[in-house]
C-alpha cells in the first residue's frame, strides 16, 4: 500500500446558498497522476482552490503529508510544497522566462531582506544557483533557448510549459496542473502527456485536473469524476470509461432514460 | 519687456532645469515605486522628502557641529573634509527618510491591508496616547509618560480594530496617506526649535562656476546633483533589474496575487520597495538643500506635488518614465518662468500636469513598474 500524500476528507464548500463540493473525499498517493474530471461546473476548480488554500472549505478537513492545511496562507501551503498552475495562464509577462521560474525558486531562498539589501557573498551565490536551477528547469520542460524572451512574447503552449517549469521551481512535492491541455491540439496534447510523465518519473506527484477525457485516461494513474460537486466515481481509467455514472454525467442522461 | 529666451539665458535655464528636474526625478521614484506595487499614490512621499532635508540640517549641525557662519562667513570646507561631510550628510538624509518610509508603511498602509500586523497597532496607540495627553498638559515628560501608560490597553483595542483579512477599501488608503503627510509636517512645525521659519542650512560648500556650457555657467553644486542623481538611479535600476528582491519587486508589481501564490513574501517586498523610494527621497533631500541651502516644515509639499507630477508626466510605475518626467518637469518650469515671469513658475508645473492628464494619462512612457528593465 502506498504512502498518502495528500487527503481530502468529506470537503463541502458553500458560497451562499450554492454548494460547490458536497461532502468531496480524495486522496492523492506518493508518486502518482490524480486525474480529477468532471463536466463544465461540476467543482473541479472549486476543489482545486480549496486544495491549494484559496478558499477555506465550509466544511471537512484537507491535510498534506499528515498535517492539517486548514488555516494556511496561500505561500505557507507552497512552501509546504504544493505548486500549482492556473488556468488562464498567470505569468509575469514583462519578465523574461527564465526569471520567471526565478521568482518561484527565490522564494525558498535563505538569504534575509538586509542580507540581498548589503549584497553579501551568500546572496550572490544564491543568485547564481537560481538562476542555474531555473535553466535546469526551462532544460527539463524543453524551452531553454526562450530562456531570455519575455513571457508575453512566447508562443501559447511554451507559456503553458513555462508556468510548469515555475510551478516545479518552488521545489513541490505536490504539482497541481489546471487544465494544462486547455487550447492545445492533438500533437502538442501529445507532448504534454510525456511531459507529464517524465514530470512523475522525476518523483512529483501530479494532480491533474482535465476537461480532455483523452488526456486525463491515457496518462493518469487513477481518476477521481465529479458532478455538481459530488465525487460520482474513482478508479482506474479503464473503471471509469465503462462506468455508467461517468458516462451519463459526461453524455446527459436522456429524459426518457427514467 | 521682459527679459526673452535670448540666447545665453538659455543655456542657464536649461542646466538649472536639468539640476532641478534630476531632484524631482529622486522623489519621483518614490511615488513610481510604491505605485507600482500597491497602486496607491502615496502623498505622504513629500514629508518623507522633507524629514530627509532635517536630516541634512541635524547632521550638518548636530553631528559635524557645523555653524551657518562662521566669523560672518559661510562656513566652506574643502578636501577631504568636505567630502566626507558631504557623504555623511547624504547618509544622514538617506536613513532618516528610508526609516521614515518603513515606518509610514507599517503604520498608515499595512493595517489596513488587513495583515494583522501588530507594530502598527502599537505606534498609532502610542500616537493617540500623546495627541490625547496635550488636550490636559503641555510637559512633555508628562505627556510621553501618559501616552506610554495607554499605548498597552488601546493597542489591544487596535489590533482587533486592524486585525488579519479586514482589508480597507481603496478610499482609506488616500486618507491615510493625506493624513499622514498632514502629522508629520505639523509635527515639525509644532515641535521643531524654529516652529514655522525657514531653516538655513550650513553652506559647507562654496559654489564655484567649475565650467562654460554654451556660455551658461555650471557652478559645482549642479554638478554634484547630476552625478548623485544619475548614480542613485543607476544603482535603483541595477538592483530592481538585478537582484533577487528586485525580482520580487517586478513580480509583485505584475502581478501581485500570483507573487503571493508563488511564496513571495509580499508584505517584505513592499517594505523593500518604501526604504529604496526613503532612500531615493533622502538623496534629493541632500542635493536640495546643496543647492538652495534652506528647509522648512512644508517644504515637501510643493516639492512633492510637482515630482508627482514628473512622476504621471513620464508614466507613473515607469521609473525611467520618472528620470524623463523629472527633467521635463524641470525644463518646462525654468523656460516657462522666463517667458511669463517667476512667478508663473509652479503654475507651467501644473498645467503641465492638467495637460498630461487630460491627453496622455498614462504618461510618455506609459505605466509599469513590471516593465523596469535595463
Amino acid at each position: 500500500m502506498s504512502e498518502v500524500l495528500l487527503s481530502v476528507d468529506a470537503v463541502t464548500m458553500q458560497f451562499g446558498g450554492v454548494t460547490a463540493l458536497d461532502n468531496v473525499s480524495l486522496h492523492i498517493n506518493k508518486g502518482e497522476i490524480l486525474g480529477l474530471i468532471g463536466p463544465n461546473g461540476a467543482g473541479k476548480t472549486t476543489c482545486f482552490n480549496v486544495i491549494t488554500g484559496v478558499y477555506a472549505p465550509t466544511k471537512g478537513f484537507v491535510s498534506f503529508d499528515n498535517k492539517s492545511l486548514l488555516g494556511l496562507k496561500r505561500y505557507q501551503i507552497t512552501k509546504r510544497g504544493i505548486a500549482r498552475t492556473f488556468q488562464n495562464i498567470r505569468l509575469f509577462p514583462d519578465m523574461s522566462a527564465v526569471e520567471n521560474v526565478m521568482v518561484g525558486i527565490d522564494a525558498h531562498s535563505k538569504t534575509s531582506v538586509v542580507g540581498a539589501v548589503l549584497g553579501i557573498p551568500r546572496s550572490k551565490r544564491e543568485e547564481r544557483e537560481s538562476r542555474e536551477r531555473a535553466h535546469e528547469l526551462l532544460k527539463f520542460i524543453g524551452i531553454d533557448e526562450y530562456a531570455e524572451v519575455a513571457a508575453r512574447n512566447l508562443p501559447y503552449g511554451h507559456q503553458r510549459r513555462l508556468e510548469i517549469a515555475r510551478a516545479l521551481g518552488t521545489n513541490p512535492q505536490l504539482l497541481c496542473l489546471d487544465e494544462p491541455a486547455a487550447g492545445f491540439n492533438p500533437a502538442e496534447k501529445q507532448e504534454l502527456n510525456e511531459l507529464i510523465l517524465k514530470i512523475r518519473a522525476q518523483g512529483y506527484t501530479v494532480l491533474l485536473i482535465e476537461h480532455d477525457m483523452n488526456v486525463v485516461m491515457k496518462i493518469s494513474d487513477r481518476i477521481a469524476v465529479l458532478d455538481f460537486g459530488k465525487k460520482i466515481a474513482e478508479g482506474l481509467p479503464e473503471e471509469m470509461r465503462n462506468n455508467p455514472d461517468v458516462i451519463a454525467a459526461y453524455l446527459g442522461v436522456p429524459d426518457d432514460a427514467a | 519687456m521682459r527679459d526673452w529666451l535670448i540666447y545665453r539665458t538659455f543655456w542657464d535655464l536649461t542646466v538649472s532645469g536639468v539640476a532641478l528636474g534630476l531632484i524631482y526625478a529622486l522623489v519621483a521614484l518614490g511615488y513610481t515605486m510604491v505605485y507600482g506595487v500597491l497602486r496607491l499614490i502615496n502623498f505622504a512621499h513629500s514629508e518623507i522628502f522633507m524629514v530627509g532635508t532635517f536630516g541634512v540640517l541635524i547632521s550638518l549641525t548636530q553631528v559635524f557641529g557645523i555653524n551657518l557662519f562662521e566669523d560672518g562667513e559661510y562656513p566652506y570646507r574643502s578636501g577631504i573634509v568636505l567630502v566626507l561631510i558631504l557623504l555623511g550628510s547624504t547618509v544622514a538624509a538617506m536613513v532618516v527618510s528610508g526609516a521614515g518610509a518603513v515606518v509610514l508603511e507599517r503604520t498608515a498602509y499595512r493595517p489596513l491591508r488587513g495583515a494583522g500586523d501588530t507594530f502598527g497597532a502599537v505606534v498609532l496607540a502610542f500616537l493617540t496616547g500623546l495627541i490625547a495627553s496635550f488636550l490636559f498638559t503641555d510637559s512633555m515628560m508628562t505627556n510621553l509618560m501618559i501616552a506610554a501608560v495607554i499605548t498597552g490597553p488601546l493597542a489591544v483595542v487596535y489590533v482587533r480594530i486592524f486585525r488579519k483579512g479586514r482589508q480597507a477599501p481603496r478610499l482609506a488608503f488616500l486618507i491615510s496617506a493625506i493624513g499622514a503627510s498632514m502629522a508629520m509636517a505639523e509635527a515639525v512645525a509644532t515641535w521643531g526649535p524654529d516652529e514655522r521659519v525657514v531653516y538655513k542650512t550650513p553652506r559647507v560648500l562654496e559654489k564655484k562656476v567649475l565650467f562654460n556650457f554654451f556660455g551658461a555657467d555650471v557652478r559645482i553644486d549642479y554638478v554634484i546633483v547630476a552625478f548623485g542623481a544619475i548614480l542613485m538611479m543607476t544603482a535603483l535600476l541595477l538592483f530592481v533589474n538585478r537582484t533577487r528582491l528586485g525580482r520580487g519587486i517586478r513580480a509583485v508589481a505584475q502581478d501581485a496575487e500570483t507573487a503571493r501564490i508563488l511564496g513571495v513574501n509580499v508584505n517584505s517586498v513592499i517594505l523593500v520597495t518604501f526604504l529604496l523610494g526613503g532612500a531615493m527621497a533622502g538623496g534629493a533631500a541632500m542635493m536640495f538643500t546643496l543647492v538652495y541651502d534652506q528647509t522648512r516644515f512644508n517644504i515637501g509639499f510643493l516639492l512633492g506635488v510637482k515630482s508627482f507630477t514628473a512622476a504621471v508626466l513620464g508614466g507613473i510605475g515607469n521609473i525611467k518614465g520618472a528620470l524623463l518626467g523629472g527633467i521635463v518637469l524641470g525644463l518646462a518650469e525654468n523656460y516657462g518662468s522666463s517667458i511669463f515671469g517667476g512667478q508663473w513658475k509652479d503654475v507651467i508645473a501644473f498645467i503641465v500636469l492638467l495637460v498630461v492628464l487630460m491627453f496622455r494619462p498614462t504618461g510618455i512612457l506609459g505605466e509599469s513598474l513590471g516593465k523596469a528593465r535595463v
